[in-house]
């Protein structure tokens, strides 16, 4: 049971990572991972986010969808409850810490419309997951963003200093080193 | 309950309208709940600025003006901040630092105090009125002078003494008004790399 959940963790970090592997959420991948320290705010509030929305689009699909006949309204109603998860992790974000507000700026509401975010709602039903099995590969999901939008920012952090030809510089160096770490991730598919 | 049978598309719409009911409820208590006081961001950019009250930016105040820069005014508007208090400012709100608004003064390099010739003062005290650290002293018709410590060195009386008896004198260092200087900015250390200054122009843009 234990080797069944630590396998689906696992999984959603490195072998399905969602940035690198399944290609979802590439927007703030890009765009929050100019500075590690915000990147490290942005995976903190992504994390919560995907967590929280995947095990409460569990419960809604689960307990009012479902037995109401009406699982073909599954995407609009994920939306909203994603809409509803961020909103409130704007506020609470607001609250705690106003300098990473005003830093993640325009990124935090746009958590809303990260596809990893609705990809893994969908996912979870697809796979027919439990509410705890939800609940992990939500977490998964966003611990294995959280790791490569870190390692990104930290890679991008050097290049930036770095003597490149000056057609690679700035974001094309970006996407060819977003592709490296795509295929490095490759390497884990026969992990599990 | 056969109505809505009858109807799937009147429990769709009821399912919905109660989900979206529900999570707006929820989300009015949490705004409640996590409502902020005041402007954290605008004690934050306060801290910052040199609180000489001087109000060459436009603001009456270094409070108004950190309110301002919360809400979208530029970071260059304060001369006694200096170059070095656009690059704090600059760190604290990740923007790039910009080069000082000559409009709103330049930059001194010396700390420098206001000196009232006394022998020439006629006591009328519109320097008193225009010290916005109530560093003059003095009373009408009497002479005045300035308490040097607690001159900011702003230059505001300068303008409306009516005998231009008021002189900005740089203050010698002595034993008395040496300080320990601070430490660069991480960020301009990083500059001892001649390439950087290059780079650094090109390197920062956004892709979304």
């Amino acid at each position: 049971m234990l080797a069944d959940y630590s396998i689906l963790l696992i999984s959603a970090i490195l072998v399905n990572n969602f940035v690198l592997v399944q290609f979802l959420g590439l927007c703030p991948f890009m765009g929050v991972s100019n500075k590690l320290e915000s990147a490290m705010g942005m995976a903190m509030a992504t994390t919560f986010v995907l967590t929280l929305a995947s095990a409460c689009s569990n419960l809604v699909y689960h307990f009012l969808l479902v037995p109401l006949g009406l699982a073909y309204l599954k995407t609009i109603t994920f939306i909203l409850v994603i809409a509803v998860v961020v909103q409130f992790t704007e506020m609470v974000v607001k609250k705690t810490s106003p300098m990473l507000y005003r830093v993640l700026g325009v990124y935090l509401p746009l958590i809303t419309v990260n596809c990893a975010v609705l990809g893994l709602a969908l996912l979870n039903i697809s796979k027919d997951h439990s509410f705890l099995q939800s609940l992990i590969y939500g977490f998964g999901g966003g611990a294995g963003f959280s790791l490569v939008l870190v390692l990104f920012a930290a890679m991008r952090e050097r290049l930036a200093v770095a003597d490149v030809p000056a057609p690679f510089k700035g974001a094309a160096l970006g996407m060819i080193t977003a592709g490296f770490m795509s295929l490095a991730f490759m390497g884990f598919a026969g992990l599990v | 309950m056969d109505f809505l049978a009858q109807y799937p598309l009147f429990t769709a719409l009821l399912a919905l309208v109660g989900l979206a009911a529900l999570f707006g409820a929820l989300l009015g208590y949490a705004a409640e709940q996590f409502r902020t006081e005041g402007n954290p961001v605008a004690d934050e950019i306060n801290k910052l600025l040199p609180q000489t009250q001087c109000g060459q930016c436009g603001y009456p105040g270094c409070r108004p003006y950190a309110e301002a820069i919360a809400n979208g005014e530029a970071i260059n508007k304060c001369p006694p901040g200096g170059a070095a208090g656009i690059q704090a400012l600059a760190t604290l709100l990740d923007v790039e630092p910009i080069p000082l608004d000559e409009d709103h003064g330049a930059a001194k390099n010396a700390p420098a105090v206001a000196f009232i010739r006394e022998e020439e003062c006629i006591g009328c005290t519109k320097c008193i009125l225009a010290c916005p650290v109530d560093a003059i002293l003095g009373a009408a018709k009497q002479m005045h002078t300035v308490i040097s410590d607690l001159c900011t060195g702003c230059d505001l009386c300068v303008e409306p003494c009516p005998v231009d008896c008021i002189d900005m004198i740089s203050q010698p260092e002595s034993v008395q008004t040496w300080r320990w200087q601070l430490p660069d900015p991480v960020s301009r250390r990083v500059d001892i790399i001649v390439t950087d200054s290059v780079h650094n122009a090109g390197s920062r843009d956004r892709a979304a």
